[in-house]
């Protein structure tokens, strides 16, 4: 298992750590549901510096980032990011990811337990384009602050103007002494910040402690891949490997706001446009179980008149709604907000409703 | 992490306190913080008859379910009803009011092939 240049705060702190993606991460420090009202209320911080990122760069960068990935990449300004997704020619997701356009080059970010494949899946698109392609992941630590708190916590210890900044851009400042990017993004549909830095135990450890302290008078907590997890349910965000897969497409899992069919050439095109025309046959829902005994879980069948007609992908209890939230894929015509449907719940059916997502609002 | 020396284990991860023929159950503090925050606890109906080693209800917590296994082989005497709402209090007190349910015990016998305090600590490494 690979620490974080934070694994010893972890301990010190007394977190569970469990092995995610082949990293030591903490899943959790004073409880999940503690640690999701913290974020949903004040503010939070999260280690993902498990995550990856890929540098691109060279005179071709944009056309390869446009090649393997869904999104418009060529509407990015630097200084901007954006949602994305990588497919394979079968419309299959590789991953979904966030691509920065920087000055001179992109900066994408990807699921750390994708990191390897998703590295030789963009090299052998390679061929023909004038680009190189960098695995930066290991040089670089990610903190995420995120909550409503997150913005005056870290206004404490940067010259740069937090509040000026709209969601999905970023910055290249200075933070508790150390340069970094500092980007308006996160994953919990609240107010916050994600913030790359060198990934050395000292500067880690410093950024760590300001941030900390900084975020004192407003009870700032360490928040672990559990909190992570309700959050981004709650928000209706997908998870790879839960929600989104190689065997899905983006436009039945709602993703086809990040999937610009009008764009030339990108891998899996051709059939996308193929299925948005057909249309699809079934779609990523929310749903709630208000019979609140019972609580969804990824790979339960989904039955509707005795016939199976879906999947659940994700599921927990929302911690704000304290009932059952889910999501997972049914038969498109069960796909309209108030069908019902049936979870089935350890040998029990369980009635639920689907609703549009998010199921909070922000 | 205490594991009292009054109670029997298992390597599931229950505990049972034996008074006179009933024994109580619970699961242990070990198995509460692996799991993490309980919001749920689904226990057997009073007068079932549970054997050894069979599930007798699930346990969700916020990132996954359990199954619940009988120590012993028994009848329910009673189930901890508070358990319905605050699910919590496995978690804040796994050993005392986070108890789940009252068995009235078959074949004491059995006992004899539970984990005490000691093998419980080792099976688990603490």
């Amino acid at each position: 298992m690979k620490p974080t240049a934070f694994n010893s705060i972890h301990k010190k702190l007394g977190a569970k750590l469990v092995e995610f993606a082949g990293f030591e991460m903490p899943v959790q420090y004073s409880g999940i549901i503690d640690e999701h009202r913290a974020v949903r209320t004040t503010v939070g911080m999260f280690d993902v510096s498990h995550m990856g990122e890929f540098k691109i760069t060279g005179p071709d960068a944009l056309a390869l980032v446009q090649k393997v990935t869904t999104n418009d990449a060529s509407k990015l300004s630097e200084g901007k990011v954006q949602y994305s997704a990588m497919c394979y020619q079968d419309g299959g997701i590789v991953d979904d990811l966030l691509v920065y356009r920087m000055k001179d080059h992109f900066m994408l970010v990807v699921n750390a337990a994708n990191l390897q494949k998703d590295f030789n899946w963009i090299k052998s698109n390679m061929d023909g384009f004038n680009a190189q392609l960098e695995d930066q992941s290991d040089g670089i630590s990610l903190l995420a602050v995120q909550g409503s708190k997150s913005l005056a916590t870290l206004q404490k210890l940067t010259g740069s103007n937090l509040s000026a900044m709209p969601y999905y851009s970023f910055v290249q400042g200075n933070l508790a002494g150390i340069d970094m990017i500092i980007s308006r993004t996160g994953y919990t549909g609240e107010l916050g910040f994600e913030l790359y830095f060198d990934s050395s135990i000292a500067v880690s450890e410093r950024v760590w402690n300001a941030i900390m302290e900084a975020g004192k008078e407003f009870d700032i907590k360490p928040i672990g891949l559990g909190a992570r997890d309700t959050l981004r349910l709650e928000m209706g965000f997908c998870l790879y490997g839960n929600d989104i897969d190689q065997t899905t497409n983006p436009l039945e899992a709602g993703l086809g706001w990040i999937t610009k069919l009008e764009k030339n050439n990108f891998n899996s095109r051709d059939v996308l446009l193929e299925i948005k025309k057909k249309g699809i046959s079934r779609k990523l829902v929310g749903f709630v179980i208000e019979d609140d005994r019972a609580f969804p879980r990824h790979g339960y069948n989904i039955k509707s008149n005795g016939q199976k007609i879906g999947v659940v992908t994700s599921g927990t209890v929302s911690p704000i709604l304290g009932t059952a939230i889910g999501m997972g894929y049914v038969s498109t015509e069960y796909g309209q907000p108030g069908s019902a449907l049936n979870i089935m719940i350890r040998n029990k059916e369980v009635t639920a409703k689907v609703v549009k997502i998010p199921f909070i609002q922000r | 992490m205490t594991f009292p020396e009054n109670l029997k284990y298992t390597k599931d991860h229950e505990w049972i306190r034996v008074e006179g023929d009933t024994g109580i159950v619970g699961i242990t503090e070990y198995a509460q913080g692996e799991l993490g925050d309980v919001v749920f606890v689904e226990l057997p109906q009073i007068g079932k008859q549970v054997n050894n080693g069979d599930s007798f209800g699930t346990i969700e917590a916020v990132k996954a379910v359990s199954d619940l296994f009988a120590p012993i082989t028994g009848e329910v005497a009673e189930i901890n009803i508070e358990l319905e709402k605050a699910p919590e209090l496995v978690n804040k007190d796994p050993y005392g009011k986070g108890w789940m349910l009252k068995l009235k015990i078959t074949n004491k016998s059995e006992l004899d092939g539970l984990l005490d305090a000691k093998a419980y600590r080792e099976l688990i490494g603490k």
